[in-house]
């Protein structure tokens, strides 16, 4: 960490506002904020909105941050364009702001962001793969399980990187369906949750059900798929690989359910997002982006037991003593 | 007594024929006539259209066995949420609390099962339990505080989903341990192959419910007086229908058939997950209701209309997945065929006018 320990920062206000209270990667982020901010000294208020999608909550509770007299707010934005004007007047009125884990529309609408590398998180699931494949990854069939039809930067990112891991030539990288390489059978779209990923794993099956690779935007999704293989008795010929390193994912990597998966640290980027502010409240320092990009990086594990050759990664021991939700 | 007059004997000279309407013999007239009496058929002559027009544009894939019983397995869940939903609706009444009640019947049947280490039948029997009390608190406010049933479900829609989350701090019960210690809940995810059709118990479970549901809304007084509450509440009342109970019982059997929505949702996904309480399952089930043809006045439609209506869904979001469709034309489809069915089923009424 490139911060000073901060001395006690008591008195200081700071906001963090997420997409929900319900989702356990929030709840994780919620308990890292808080536990910092007790640490400190820093008077933490917490908002979220109703459901994944509610803008308006959110730009009610930037509101009521100013109008408190806070020092900065940590925010992961549902509406990341939408809420960039309301975010600025945040700014214009002395505050610090944060983005956490999704990035606004353009990024440098907020003082920095503390993210995971969602491109770093895809390819180095792409590399597995494609290395455990070994040789049959020149012929593998390969559906990808994303989440919603507004291809959000997440789901871009992932998708994307999973692509460049396992070496399929992506055409525009910010565009997901715009690829010709004959491997890919197809991309379905799931929500992100259970019933959705396994609906949309029958329907790629539909289209080919001679499948072997699977990426998934998320856990329960790769959950909900793998019930779809099941039922078909395809389970065993399937390599599924996912993102986010929930306890839950985790668990179902131990069990062989899902090849492997990309671990996100939440709680990481909320305690480093009240340091930050605790620093900018002492004498107005703003935090840096990690080198070569434009966001700070707050790391990415790939979680396995079957570790490949040339690609890093942890067991699902480490990963389940490290993981959220 | 021989004495008596017999005022009765010129009544066998006289018309004994019984009232009846003048038949208009127009071919339109007729098959309005035919669809007012049959109202299940308009849902199932387009679901055989929607059928046959995605079986000649895509071919056997489509049209295969296996295909049309995996659209089956895909609206088990939300056929038998529109049957509960058919209940509510034939009484004039609409229910926005269905999807939601589903989810927390699945979420305290998980809790039961593997948190607290309850026998499974116990833990199915408390779920079922839950979902039917939701559905009571429904009853008795629409029934005996005579709130309206749509602002009643806006309520209790909230109520539930808010109550769902505190409840489970949104925590997944996961699929291995689902099976490891309650296999039962998993029931409905049995599957039988035959050829290459495939059926799952969730998906017999639904038609057994619907067609049980179907003899009891038109064999039983019961169901005669769910279409007469309907139809006309205060004339039910004065043919001496007991119209609060009726009414109540309606919707907290609504309740119960969404917690047993739950026990199928559980063998279809394996895994329990509260945040399921965000998917809009409730206007699920009123569109499948809707297309189905039941009437959102109340007192019209066919229960079996309500299976065809979710299937009609289930196939055209198929069909277009399989036509590598934008997924945003299965939502805008919907839509119209919601509208369409509606005025098909204003048409029709005008029979009767």
């Amino acid at each position: 960490m490139a911060f000073a320990s901060s001395a006690s920062a008591a008195g200081v206000g700071a906001c963090l506002i997420t997409k929900t209270d319900t989702n356990p990667f929030f709840v994780k982020m919620k308990e890292g904020a808080t536990a910092k901010a007790k640490e400190l000294g820093v008077d933490l208020k917490t908002y979220a909105g109703k459901i994944d999608g509610d803008s308006e909550s959110q730009v009610a509770a930037i509101e009521s941050c100013i109008a408190d007299g806070a020092k900065g707010i940590l925010i992961t934005a549902s509406d990341t364009k939408g809420i960039v004007p309301t975010v600025k007047k945040a700014r214009d009125a002395g505050l610090l702001v944060i983005a956490l884990d999704t990035p606004l529309d353009p990024i440098d609408a907020a003082d920095a962001t503390f993210a995971t590398d969602n491109l770093e998180a895809g390819k180095l699931i792409g590399a597995w793969a494609a290395a455990t494949l070994g040789d049959k990854a020149k012929d593998a069939k390969i559906g990808f399980l994303d989440l919603t039809p507004s291809q959000p930067t997440v789901d871009v990112l992932r998708d994307q990187g999973f692509m460049m891991g396992y070496g399929i030539d992506v055409k525009d990288p910010n565009k997901i369906g715009d690829e010709d390489d004959a491997r890919i059978v197809g991309h379905d779209v799931t929500n992100g949750n259970e019933e959705g990923g396994r609906k949309a794993m029958e329907n790629l099956l539909q289209k080919d059900n001679t499948i072997n690779v699977i990426h998934t935007i998320n856990e329960p999704a790769a959950v909900g798929a793998y019930q779809a293989l099941k039922a078909v008795g395809l389970e065993s010929q399937v390599l599924i690989v996912s993102v986010d390193g929930g306890c839950p994912g985790v668990k179902s990597v131990a069990e062989g359910v899902i090849g492997a998966t990309s671990q996100q640290y939440p709680l990481q980027m909320a305690a480093l997002g009240i340091e930050a502010i605790a620093n900018f409240a002492k004498d107005g320092t703003k935090p840096k982006p990690t080198e070569g990009k434009n966001f700070f990086d707050t790391g990415v594990n790939l979680v396995t037991d079957k570790p490949a050759n040339g690609v890093k990664s942890i067991d699902t021991k480490e990963g389940l003593a490290k993981c959220w939700g | 007594m021989s004495q008596a007059q017999e005022f009765e004997k010129v009544l066998s000279g006289s018309d004994t024929s019984v009232a009846a309407f003048d038949e208009h013999k127009s071919a339109v007239r007729r098959i309005q006539h035919f669809l007012h009496s049959t109202p299940a058929a308009v849902p199932l002559i387009v679901l055989v259209l929607a059928i046959i027009v995605f079986g000649l544009t895509i071919g056997g894939r489509f049209f295969s066995s296996y295909t049309l019983t995996l659209i089956l397995q895909q609206i088990a869940i939300v056929g038998i949420l529109g049957a509960a939903q058919t209940l509510v609706i034939l009484t004039a009444g609409i229910d926005l609390s269905i999807g939601v009640i589903m989810v927390i019947s699945a979420v305290i049947m998980g809790n039961c099962a593997v948190s607290y280490g309850l026998p499974s039948v116990l833990a199915v029997a408390i779920g079922l339990a839950a979902g039917a009390a939701c559905g009571l608190l429904n009853g008795v406010l629409v029934a005996y505080m005579k709130l309206p049933p749509f602002i009643v479900t806006l309520g209790t829609w909230n109520i539930v989903m808010a109550t769902n989350f505190i409840y489970s701090a949104n925590e997944t019960i996961r699929d291995t341990d689902v099976d490891v210690q309650a296999p039962l809940l998993h029931l409905f995810a049995l599957s039988f192959k035959v050829g290459t059709a495939v059926l799952t118990a969730g998906v017999i479970a639904m038609v057994a419910l619907v067609l049980l549901l179907w003899y009891v809304l038109n064999h039983t007084a019961w169901g005669r007086h769910v279409y007469a509450v309907g139809d006309d509440q205060e004339a039910a009342k004065l043919s001496g229908i007991q119209t609060k109970k009726v009414l109540m019982t309606v919707y907290t059997l609504a309740g119960l058939i969404a917690a047993f929505a739950a026990w199928v949702s559980i063998g279809r996904n394996g895994s329990i997950s509260p945040s399921a309480a965000v998917t809009d399952y409730n206007l699920q089930a009123i569109t499948a209701t809707v297309i189905g043809g039941i009437s959102l006045f109340g007192g019209r439609g066919s229960i079996l209309g309500t299976l065809f209506g979710a299937m009609i869904v289930g196939v055209v979001s198929m069909g277009l997945n399989m036509l590598g469709a934008d997924p945003q034309w299965k939502v805008l489809l919907t839509g119209v065929l919601i509208i369409g069915a509606v005025a098909v089923d204003q048409w029709i009424r005008k029979v009767s006018a």
